[in-house]
């Protein structure tokens, strides 16, 4: 099975998700040497339907670090890009602590033996 | 709803990966938060792992490449480069995603704040009563008679009236402040809390619409016996304020309210939608079966 893929929404057009919450998950993720897509906010893509949202409901496990599972459900859904039933993991940054998330992001999502950036690469 | 088919945006590829050195933890993430608050979306490869798959979306690659990963990449037809060692450093990054999505054609993003309601599928019974209410359009029909958002950009900003008068808490407003509105899981106490507000909005008058107008006649009665304009103006925004607070409306809101006129007449289009959707619905139980209704039957 694939590691799971890590999706983080940066909730850039509202004040909802605690800045200290957000921005913490976000540079431990920078640091970690996992793979990830992030996007400024998941709510704007799915107004304008943007193809964005297929890409990114695609190759599953997927965690989701946005808000509350039930919102980013049928955020997709309405822009016409519905979450797989399965595989998919939303993680809630409006009500968990930035500990709680990362921890569930990270777990098994790097694939063994590979390093944070800065350790590794051969430039 | 806007259509399907908008032009990509740019897709930033953060690459530190073989053939690149890495960036200091300090300016990656000063370069993620900036792309992200200016509303790009950026994707961190890593090897062996797995990221959203390419797409038509135009690629921007960046990071400090040494020569020969920088050749292979270049390469690629659909990748354009940017290598920070040869740019002014990550303060680039920002103006070639902007300057490659407008050669793209795409919308810049941050034009409109993205507050649209949200329909929990779940939970909605199609009841039509946010069609109903909703005095911006922003609700319609599609093809199976099933309620849809339509025009996301007719909502006004912070204002969630619609998921008040929802008897299912179905309505979602996920950058609300408070709960089951934002998306929190709905409780009992949530249903019973959303009947007694669509009980009060029953109680100011049956509806909206007929509480306005009511409101109103009230108020031109008063103007012809008084002749006093500021008195029926004093009403209609006394109305309106107990509207407002009912229902969590902002003030901006009601004050682009349509007039009573283009309301009254709004509700009896909605009114006569309904009872056309009613007969159909008999017809097609009673009958041989019809065509159902188009889309358009629904432009209330």
């Amino acid at each position: 099975m694939s590691p799971p893929r890590i999706l983080y929404c940066r909730c850039a057009y509202a004040k909802v998700i605690d800045d200290a919450v957000k921005d913490e998950v976000l540079a431990r993720l920078a640091e970690s040497g996992a793979a990830f897509d992030a996007v400024a906010d998941l709510c704007e893509l799915a107004a304008r339907n943007d193809r964005a949202l297929d890409r990114l409901r695609k190759e599953t496990p997927v965690r989701i670090a946005a808000c509350y599972p039930r919102a980013v459900r049928w955020l997709f859904h309405g822009a016409g890009f519905p979450l797989p039933e399965d595989g998919v993991e939303v993680l809630n940054m409006r009500e968990s602590g930035a500990d709680e998330v990362v921890a569930r992001l990270l777990d098994g999502a790097r694939p063994e033996g590979s390093a944070a950036p800065g350790t590794g690469g051969d430039a | 709803m806007t259509a399907a088919g908008t032009t990509p945006r740019v897709r930033v590829v953060l690459f530190e990966g073989a053939g690149s050195a890495p960036l200091e933890d300090g300016a990656r993430l000063d370069l993620l938060k900036s792309l992200l608050d200016a509303g790009h979306a950026v994707t961190r490869p890593a090897e062996g792992a797995v990221v959203a798959p390419a797409d038509d979306a135009p690629h921007l690659v960046v990071g400090r490449f040494a020569p020969d990963a920088r050749a292979r990449l270049a390469a690629a037809d659909d990748l354009e480069l940017l290598d920070l060692d040869d740019a002014a450093g990550p303060a680039a990054v920002l103006p070639a995603v902007e300057a490659a999505n407008a050669r793209a054609g795409a919308t810049s993003p941050g034009e409109w704040k993205p507050w649209f309601p949200v329909i929990d599928y779940d939970r909605c019974t199609n009841c039509m009563q946010c069609l109903t209410f909703c005095l911006f359009d922003v609700y319609g029909v599609d093809g199976d008679q099933k309620i849809e958002v339509r025009t996301e950009s007719n909502c006004k900003t912070d204002c969630p009236a619609c998921s008040r008068v929802c008897p299912e808490a179905a309505i979602l407003f996920p950058k609300y402040k408070k709960g089951p509105i934002n998306g929190a899981p709905v409780t009992e106490e949530d249903l019973k809390s959303e009947a007694m507000k669509a009980d009060i909005s029953a109680l100011l008058g049956g509806d909206l619409y007929r509480t306005l107008r009511d409101r109103s006649a009230a108020a031109r009665q008063r103007f012809s016996t008084e002749r006093d304009e500021s008195k029926a103006l004093l009403e209609r925004k006394r109305c309106l304020k107990e509207l407002g607070k009912t229902l969590d409306i902002p003030d901006e809101v009601l004050m682009t309210l349509p007039s009573v006129e283009d309301i009254e007449a709004k509700a009896a289009r909605a009114k006569e939608k309904l009872e056309e959707r009613r007969r159909r619905s008999r017809t097609l139980n009673d009958g041989p079966p019809k065509p159902p209704p188009s889309p358009d039957d629904w432009g209330i």
